[in-house]
């Protein structure tokens, strides 16, 4: 396949950025879209110029570094992949594709296609975990969890916080990553004790970073990698108001 | 130098017990004034970091990652082990402590495979604690599976997402220590040197991967976190990002490196496609549970299969050979990794390989579908079929997959004695990152288990024990020996940015990994070894005439970056190959064709080679020196491993 590559380059945070054009030809339709792009920054590199820089690690979609628009999509065409994991036979030969990094204020661009992303860790940070030392905790079996709350939980836990739902959202809402964690947290019998402080924190996190509020258009489920449904930001919702109506922080 | 691994007296069942009661303890008010630097934040990393703090050390915390949430344990797939006997199937720690050094073919010390067997039990109550969403039975229990090298089910999972669910309970006890303020995170930093102040590690220089800034911290312990060498092989199933960097260079520093011989080829990944392949990925071995692993009985039918002549699915019964359940009828498909992974290798080097490359069998789940239906398998393993499918083009609902072995985890690493620490003292490894537990050959559903022991459960105890004697003091950074380290960086970089050459670092990367895997992989032999010797010195040599580094060092500059980990593995490649060849024997993954049994399976020399081969740095380009630690078993019996 021979393709024309247009890609958003920018030196560092402060550099204003533009579209670049580039071609790459001999693109095996086995390849990976990252593995294109990695024969993309060898002629760049052999050119004596660099190569395009993108987040990227483990390759197998779980690790949530990967983070692109490509054609105006987080992640590209397919659904429920990362981009690591979009091979290039979705694609045709002579294809023009477009790619961009996640836009979004709260998102601010590092280099290229790698923005910071370091606004997920403090809302989680804020107050998603359980907060239990090490030792002392009581013997696994002893917290027995009906089969389907333990998958819905799984469900919601399964974020891998690559930030597609910001990207996707016209308001770049944060509210799919937060009410997945929130969500995990609240179905457990283990995180019940903290659902209240949890959500009123996490939630004034996400506020404080810039994120805006959902637009009800569900973009983020359609783009999630792993399909986190929208149930979880009704329950995000519902935790709040529930957490607010008896809260001691008014 | 003479080895000492700490061991504490007494029978292997008190040994733990009683030595953490020996271990000195530091009181509440001094541990405020303690530095701790871990570095890296995988399972191991995250959660010592977090243990610590809470225990109320001062952590600086280090990854490379934006996130700490992104290290590679992350893509774990299958499980963890735990002795819970939840299952009632006569598990018990004995049992899996028996099976651990059963399943390392003998190279692993008694001690601390007990204590791993011990604590195991301890991880699965901490991470159902933190919220960890493992599966469950309909009446509100914990599930268990089978793994390899097993006959009892003592496997946790949460589906095909185990690693990822685990590293996101640790890294949630991390984050709740960053937001108390006792853990710094410094993410996209990456360590580049250990400081040594009178013989003992006491800081770090880190390079801002964002900024460029060499930098240097000082601390009281420095904990290295940072997982396998396993991409020293360039195409393996380790994420692009991880490297021997922080393990080497400390090496170099002084550390021990310890069977670095010792890796492990995954027996279920999707086989390499092409050129162009960037990595490998990873099948979780719980599928062999129910996939029947095959080849076609004669070379005409599978060279059919190979021209697309014939569909796998069309082959009859007769003509196939089940070759794993033929030859291992008790274990079958579940025969531990190194023994499915050289059976693999056989049948393709005898004609039988099934794709277009020749280096592929069949993992069919035919039978599996027949019998509990196709809704049943894909409630097992939906996400695995999805990713194969999304990665082949292939449907393995209805053709079986095609899988080959690979590159997957190094059971070598730093020297680490019973506490956890190197032969440099407050330097300690833990994780993957050193090599004291799995032997020759880790079983599966155990790189979990140990990453969290190490940093759940014994690091907070063994670290008190140094620390109450090494004194507050603290070292300022500006200390000449931090100054020294930094300048060092420096030019080591400047030196790498300046030779602006023809190559660029894949090139080196892909060569070298095309060497290793060829001499020094599934099997090795001295010719083979001693010319992959020869040609890595070749490559190193070249690399440091004629790599291309673009760009410059005060930028994200992901190009200096791999630069800086290819020119370690360069070193690193060729002491695996001293090390394979001064081991005279076959045990676990490292197979040495000239020693083996009639039938073909590892022979080895319990006589010879029963001690831990750790290496010392003696200089740049000079031999390393060999210092044997010897493994002595008073518990189990050391058999031939069968499992047949």
């Amino acid at each position: 396949m021979n393709l024309t590559l247009k890609i958003w380059r920018q030196k560092d945070a402060n550099d204003k950025g533009g579209m670049q054009t580039y071609q790459v030809s001999d693109i095996s339709k086995d390849m990976s879209f990252l593995e294109m792009l990695d024969v993309l920054n060898d002629q760049l590199e052999m050119k004596g110029e660099e190569g395009v820089h993108f987040d990227h690690d483990c390759r197998e979609g779980i690790c949530g570094s990967c983070s692109m628009f490509i054609n105006g999509r987080p992640h590209g065409p397919k659904k429920a992949v990362t981009a690591c994991q979009l091979h290039m036979r979705s694609f045709t030969d002579g294809e023009t594709i477009t790619i961009e990094p996640w836009r979004a204020r709260a998102f601010p661009v590092v280099r290229d296609l790698v923005v910071d992303r370091g606004a997920f860790d403090r809302i989680i940070a804020a107050g998603g975990y359980v907060s239990v030392n090490t030792g002392g905790v009581p013997d696994a079996n002893e917290i027995p969890i009906p089969k389907d709350i333990a998958d819905e939980a799984f469900d919601a836990a399964t974020c891998i916080a690559c930030g597609a739902c910001v990207a996707a959202c016209k308001n770049a809402s944060a509210m799919l990553f937060v009410g997945a964690k929130i969500s995990q947290l609240a179905l457990l019998p283990q995180g019940s004790v903290e659902r209240k402080t949890r959500a009123e924190k996490m939630i004034a996190q996400m506020d404080a970073e810039g994120f805006g509020a959902c637009t009800n258009t569900a973009a983020c489920s359609a783009e999630c990698p792993k399909e986190i449904p929208q149930s979880v930001i009704a329950r995000m919702n519902r935790e709040y108001f529930s957490a607010k109506a008896s809260s001691k922080n008014v | 130098m003479i080895l000492d691994s700490k061991i504490p007296e007494g029978a292997l069942g008190d040994k733990w017990t009683k030595h953490k009661f020996n271990v000195k303890l530091v009181n509440p008010a001094n541990k405020r004034k303690y530095e701790v630097i871990v570095v890296g934040t995988g399972l191991a990393g995250a959660s010592a970091a977090a243990s610590l703090a809470e225990l109320g050390y001062n952590v600086k915390a280090f990854c490379f990652h934006d996130s700490p949430r992104r290290a590679h344990s992350i893509a774990a797939q299958g499980g963890i082990n735990a002795a819970k006997n939840y299952q009632n199937d006569g598990d018990s720690v004995y049992r899996l402590f028996y099976d651990t050094v059963k399943g390392g073919d003998y190279r692993a010390r008694e001690a601390n495979v007990f204590r791993l067997a011990e604590v195991s039990v301890k991880i699965i109550d901490q991470c159902v604690a933190q919220g960890v969403p493992f599966a469950r039975e309909y009446g509100g229990l914990l599930a268990n599976r089978s793994f390899g090298g097993a006959q009892v089910s003592r496997t946790f999972y949460a589906r095909g997402q185990t690693g990822q669910q685990l590293l996101l309970g640790a890294y949630s006890a991390l984050s709740r220590q960053v937001a108390s303020g006792k853990v710094k995170m410094y993410p996209r930093t990456e360590m580049l040197d250990v400081i040594k102040v009178d013989g003992k590690a006491r800081g770090i220089v880190t390079r801002n991967l964002i900024t460029g800034a060499i930098e240097s911290h000082s601390g009281h312990a420095v904990l290295l976190c940072t997982g396998g060498y396993g991409n020293v092989f360039f195409l393996s199933t380790n994420a692009m990002g991880s490297n021997a960097t922080a393990a080497w260079r400390a090496h170099k520093k002084g550390a021990l490196f310890a069977n670095p011989c010792y890796t492990q080829i995954h027996p279920t990944c999707i086989p390499v496609s092409g050129d162009h392949q960037s990595k490998l990925t990873l099948m979780s071995e719980s599928l062999r549970n129910d996939g029947r692993v095959w080849v076609p009985k004669t070379n005409a039918l599978a060279e059919k299969v190979r021209k697309k002549e014939l569909k796998p699915s069309e082959i009859a019964e007769k003509d196939r050979d089940y070759y794993l359940e033929r030859k291992y009828p008790s274990f079958g498909n579940l025969v531990p990794r190194d023994v499915a992974s050289r059976n693999a290798k056989e049948a393709c080097d005898d004609g039988h390989g099934v794709n277009e490359t020749g280096e592929a069998v069949f993992l069919d789940f035919r039978d599996a579908i027949n019998r509990d239906g196709e809704d049943a398998i894909r409630a097992k393993y939906g996400n695995l079929f999805d990713m194969y499918a999304q990665i082949t083009g292939d449907n393995p609902y209805q053709q079986p997959m095609m899988i080959y072995p690979a590159v997957h985890y190094t059971m070598g690493g730093l020297w680490v004695d019973y506490n956890l620490m190197t032969n440099v003292e407050g330097l300690y490894a833990l994780g993957e990152a050193n090599f004291s537990d799995h032997g020759a050959n880790r079983l599966g559903a155990s790189a979990l288990m140990q990453g969290l022991a190490d940093g759940y459960f014994v690091i907070p105890y063994t670290i008190g024990n140094y620390l109450a004697g090494l004194g507050l003091d603290k070292i300022p950074t500006d200390h000449p020996e931090f100054k020294k380290a930094e300048q060092e960086v420096k030019d080591r970089i400047s030196k790498l940015l300046s030779i602006k050459g023809e190559k660029n670092v894949d090139f080196f990367h892909k060569a070298l990994g095309k060497i290793m895997w060829n001499y020094c992989g599934m099997a090795r032999n001295a010719e083979g070894l001693k010319k992959g010797k020869q040609m890595i010195a070749e490559l190193r040599a070249e690399f440091w005439q004629n790599v291309r580094v673009v760009g410059k060092n005060e930028e994200l500059n992901m190009s200096l970056e791999k630069a800086n980990r290819v020119a370690d593995f360069l070193e690193l490649g060729e002491l695996m190959i001293d090390d394979a060849l001064a081991r005279e024997e076959s045990c676990g993954g490292h197979f040495r064709e000239e020693h083996q049994t009639p039938e073909g399976e590892a022979l080895r020399d319990d006589e010879n080679f029963a001690f831990v081969a750790a290496w010392e740095y003696t200089g740049d380009n000079q031999p390393e020196n060999l210092h044997k630690e010897e493994l002595i078993f008073d518990n189990v019996k050391l058999t031939q491993r069968s499992y047949k």
